[in-house]
């Protein structure tokens, strides 16, 4: 018998011993135990991390279920962080707000296993059971304030919606196996390239991709988004927004990329697809909006399409691509999720885009951080954003996809539209009540966020580097 | 046509027809009782196939517990069912072309499947085959030892799952008088009883 490298799914069963210890902890010490939970939980996170920057192993682990290479360690990484910084923002709210349960660390730990569990699936069962640990967590979190009509809705809503997707990555993947006689994607792989793209396996890859799809809120399966995001509670909201969109991405480039190499001309044509409708729906359905959640909700499903863009490369430049937007698409994420947190007057949280008018005169340095953010998020040299929509762009035009380029640039256009003009309701418009001053953990994470986003010009080069190292896995 | 056969048909018709009666009955109490003998003759299905284990789970935990449970939440939440399908004719014809559309889709499926000579011929077989051991062995054989991961990761997830339940649901009501067991325990004659003397025809 023999006994499989657990040493490789290291951070995993740290994340899992860890997260049940942390349970333990605030079972026997009760109500009063959240702070503490919460430091050890962000504690965990980032050993975690550091544990896969200290030890670059590589290697197949349990039989070929579960894969650790570049990729995976960057992703989880990422991952890591993501959801790190989510439970450091959450503080501040947690104690005003009176949502304080030391379940709430916890399930969001659980959560980033379940997404270090997709990053590093390669195969269809790990990659259905780390999806489900990962939603599980998220539905419970999105309904986390309970007393709450809005947030017991967002999470009901994400609830029946997510097992409908579910519902579907699961007939897809009965129909792969059946047709290839194999759940691990190498398996899938060969016998595809040897057994051609049979009509079967072609409906179980659009069922597949169809789960997907939900997953990284890309149109036509982005209903939900809006609605969870507006009702969760804004730390959920921020959470829901980085971690797992970067792990569900993760996941998608390994499913194509992996499993469905020889079916490639048939999903690009589905990710192209999908990547021109998110583009759309995210530049227009934008524009009307006077919720800052909702409005960040349809820019998260703008910016899945532009990164689709780069994936439906289908090639290296567009993996790296992916990779480079996520990163960026992350950091300025947290940092605008920050700026949201921080919107809150005497009397409460506010979340009207009306609400932030001459912010530049009541809290200069904020509106002066938000602005860069808005500047990127729309695209704008040299601000990091613009370089990530260049080099997904530019792997498209290598792999002779014009029209998509086009029409993603002309999407990112009109996009520009509703992000210069919240900077111009910042600057222009007649200041209303400030804001109360920003907690420090906020300031902290928008800071860092700011300046990535300002002077990433000067690390694009290595930046640029470990997103090639990492899209090399698959080529 | 063997016994065999003839069973198959009988189960199947059986499910099919059941399925189709759980939503289409009145009355919720009725659909779950359908529901119930779809479950029985589906695990009949599955005797049929060899995979006795199956069958037998299927009758364990889903007639058992689930269905029972369903028992339970239709019985005590009053929702009103036949309100709830007067919209059903309004929504028919999309559900219609819905329903068409994955009919196809499965005739396409399964067509291929029949067409393609291929489709049999990768399917891998069962390890060990269970002609030498008993279908409950081999389960117990690989679910230990090859798929611990995935055994694990489902326990995970149904830890999340039960959080979930007491996140959503515990609530501690301070209105409520509890029973102190150390304090019951603890009482004895002396505090509890006191002597009265009762002078005739007075009371206390």
């Amino acid at each position: 018998m023999d006994i499989p490298n657990l040493w490789l799914a290291g951070p995993e069963l740290w994340l899992a011993g860890g997260a049940m210890v942390l349970l333990m902890i605030g079972v026997f010490i009760g109500e009063g135990s959240t702070r503490i939970v919460t430091g050890l939980s962000v504690a965990l996170l980032a050993l975690a991390a550091i544990a896969i920057f200290w030890f670059p192993q590589t290697g197949e682990a349990f039989h070929g279920a579960f894969v650790m290479d570049p990729f995976a360690r960057l992703m989880k990484i990422l991952v890591l962080i993501g959801a790190g910084v989510a439970i450091a923002m959450s503080v501040g709210f947690a104690r005003r707000e009176n949502f304080a349960r030391f379940e709430y660390p916890v399930l969001i730990v659980l959560a980033t296993l379940g997404m270090l569990l997709m990053v590093s699936a390669n195969d269809m069962i790990t990659l259905y059971l780390g999806l489900e640990m990962q939603s599980l967590a998220l539905y419970v979190i999105a309904a986390i304030n309970r007393d709450s009509l809005r947030s017991t809705e967002a999470g009901l809503k994400y609830f029946v919606l997510g097992a409908l997707s579910s519902g579907m990555l699961l007939y897809g993947s009965s129909l792969v196996y059946g047709f290839t006689g194999h759940t691990g994607f190498e398996g899938i792989a060969a016998s595809m390239s040897s057994g051609g793209v049979s009509l079967g396996l072609l409906f179980g890859l659009v069922f597949v991709l169809a789960g997907l799809a939900f997953k990284i809120s890309a149109v036509p399966f982005h209903m939900w988004t809006p609605d969870v995001y507006e009702g969760a509670p804004t730390p959920v909201t921020a959470f829901f927004a980085a971690a797992p969109k970067v792990a569900a991405m993760a996941m998608l480039i390994r499913v194509v990329h992996g499993a469905f190499e020889p079916a490639t001309t048939e999903w690009q044509q589905i990710i192209t697809f999908i990547a021109i409708a998110s583009m759309g729906l995210g530049a227009f359905a934008a524009i009307g909006q006077t919720n800052i959640k909702r409005l960040m909700a349809y820019s998260s499903i703008g910016h899945m399409g532009f990164a689709l863009v780069g994936l439906a490369a289908g090639s290296q430049a567009g993996v790296s691509g992916v990779v480079l937007y996520m990163i960026i698409y992350m950091a300025m994420t947290l940092g605008a999720f920050a700026c949201i947190l921080a919107m809150r007057r005497a009397d409460g949280m506010v979340e009207n885009i009306s609400d932030l008018s001459g912010l530049s005169r009541t809290n200069p340095m904020m509106a002066l951080m938000l602005t860069v953010l808005m500047f990127s998020l729309a695209g704008i040299p040299p601000l990091a954003g613009f370089w990530a929509k260049y080099f997904v762009f530019l792997a498209a035009i290598q792999s002779g996809l014009y029209v998509l380029s086009v029409i993603g640039v002309i999407a990112s256009v009109i996009g520009a539209y509703y992000y210069l003009r919240i900077v111009k309701i910042m600057w222009f418009d007649e200041p209303e009540q400030g804001f109360v001053p920003m907690a420090s953990e906020l300031r902290v994470v928008l800071g860092v966020s700011g300046l990535f986003t300002l002077f990433y010009v000067l690390i694009a080069g290595p930046m640029s580097d470990i997103a090639t190292n990492a899209a090399r896995t698959f080529f | 046509m063997g016994v065999a056969a003839l069973f198959f048909y009988l189960f199947a018709t059986v499910t099919v027809a059941s399925a189709f009666m759980v939503i289409a009955s009145r009355n919720p109490v009725h659909s779950v009782l359908f529901l119930i003998l779809a479950f029985f003759n589906a695990a009949g299905l599955f005797m049929l196939t060899g995979a006795e284990f199956l069958a037998l789970i299927l009758i364990v935990v889903y007639v058992g517990a689930v269905a029972v449970l369903f028992l339970f939440v239709v019985m005590m939440l009053d929702v009103d069912f036949a309100e709830m399908r007067e919209g059903f004719l309004q929504y028919l014809p999309i559900g219609g072309i819905i329903g068409i559309i994955l009919l196809v889709e499965l005739i396409f499926v399964l067509g291929a499947s029949f067409v393609d000579p291929q489709a049999a011929s990768v399917a891998v077989q069962p390890i060990p085959d269970l002609a030498e051991t008993s279908n409950i062995k081999a389960i117990g054989d690989l679910l230990y030892t090859r798929y611990i991961f995935f055994f694990q990761l489902s326990g995970i997830i149904l830890l999340i799952a039960m959080i979930g339940a007491i996140v959503l649901t515990l609530s501690h009501r301070t209105d409520v008088k509890r029973q102190n067991i150390a304090d019951q325990v603890a009482r004895d004659p002396e505090e509890a009883i006191t002597m009265h003397k009762v002078k005739p025809g007075e009371g206390i």
